[in-house]
């Protein structure tokens, strides 16, 4: 049995599919087998993402049809070989998914796989619904930031209410929080709100945090999840994120900021 | 202390403003998840009744929901029009 988590926020462009892409290959790079499903359809953008864009050829909606075998729609990635795609479909019909057909195919990968990833869509329509409906865990990816964050618990009690596990009146879903783009430096004027100052809005464990980074941007450009770019601090926050998520015991770093020169010379100690 | 703090002091803190919106707006999103969906059926319903009675308005009206471990109480509050202005 496959463990489904759904990377979720309610509010776009927090770093859902980044994030994703980024834990899916951590997952599978520690030698999981890992899919990690598109749940936005209309909107496909993890397969830029993963930079596989150019070998899609069957999507999700397709397999739901029944117009295409699950082997035929899922990608291999290209980096790791425990890692599978399954892209979403780019068609405008927004009833293209359906709760027993996204329930029947979640059937079938977790007999070949050991997480499936699911990317959802922004806002808290259908397809989001559908990416958090049958999960096992939940990934709420905050930023520092106002909408984000009432949005962020928007999410929380969708999934303690319309979630499979809710309705069938199961365990809850694990849920955990990924502060993205930080600023320790910001924290530290009083212009974003801290670590710990989230934390005590949303009442969540913390997975990590993953810093404001350069690297995120470069990662998506050339298609490659930025978790495989090891030097950076984005980097390396999400390979802590997968490590502790599997249980092992790593402290947390990029909560407070780094000095500079200028700070060296002049901050207080 | 050093130089630096000085410049920071003068800062004003947006952060802290924003932590406390932020507190209020969600326990108060968080209480009125937990509601019934029918209370403001409920509510629409149970003004229409009262009217027939009573010449109140909207306002008069109003629903508290609350929910601890044991039970749940839904207080209804209806503030009466002065009987003297009337007669």
């Amino acid at each position: 049995m496959a463990r489904i988590i759904v990377v979720t926020s309610g509010k776009g462009g927090v770093g859902k599919t980044t994030t994703s892409a980024a834990i899916s290959m951590g997952l599978a790079k520690k030698g999981h087998k890992t899919v990690v499903i598109d749940f936005d359809v209309g909107l496909r953008n993890l397969d830029l993402i993963m930079g596989c864009e150019r070998r899609v050829v069957y999507d999700f909606v397709n397999v739901i049809n029944g117009e295409a075998a699950l082997n035929q729609a899922l990608i291999r990635d290209k980096h790791c070989e425990a890692l599978s795609i399954l892209p979403a479909s780019q068609t405008r019909d927004k009833d293209a998914l359906s709760l027993e057909g996204v329930g029947k195919i979640l059937e079938d990968l977790s007999k070949d796989f050991d997480y499936i990833v699911c990317d959802s869509p922004a806002g808290i329509e259908k397809g989001a619904h559908l990416a958090m409906y049958f999960a096992d865990d939940a990934f709420i990816v905050t930023n520092p930031e106002v909408s984000s964050v009432r949005d962020s618990d928007r999410m929380l009690g969708l999934l303690s209410s319309k979630s499979r596990r809710a309705e069938l009146n199961q365990e809850p879903i694990k849920e955990y929080l990924l502060l993205s783009r930080y600023s320790p430096d910001r924290v530290k004027l009083g212009e974003m709100l801290s670590v710990q100052d989230v934390q005590e809005i949303l009442s969540l464990h913390l997975l990590g945090v993953i810093p404001e980074s350069k690297s995120v941007l470069n990662a998506s450009n050339s298609g490659t999840p930025v978790i495989l770019d090891e030097k950076s601090d984005a980097g390396q926050a999400y390979a802590d994120i997968v490590a502790r998520y599997l249980g092992e015991d790593k402290p947390h770093r990029f909560i407070d900021e780094k000095k500079g020169l200028f700070g060296k010379l002049f901050g207080s100690k | 202390m050093s130089l630096l703090d000085y410049f920071k002091i003068s800062k004003a803190g947006s952060a802290s403003i924003a932590k406390e919106r932020l507190q209020i707006l969600v326990a108060h999103e968080r209480s009125s998840r937990n509601q019934p969906s029918y209370l403001p059926q409920l509510q629409r319903e149970l003004l229409e009744v009262i009217k027939k009675y009573i010449n109140v308005d909207q306002e008069a009206i109003s629903f508290n929901f609350e929910q601890d471990d044991s039970q749940e109480t839904l207080e209804l509050n209806i503030v009466l029009p002065d009987l003297h202005a009337k007669n």
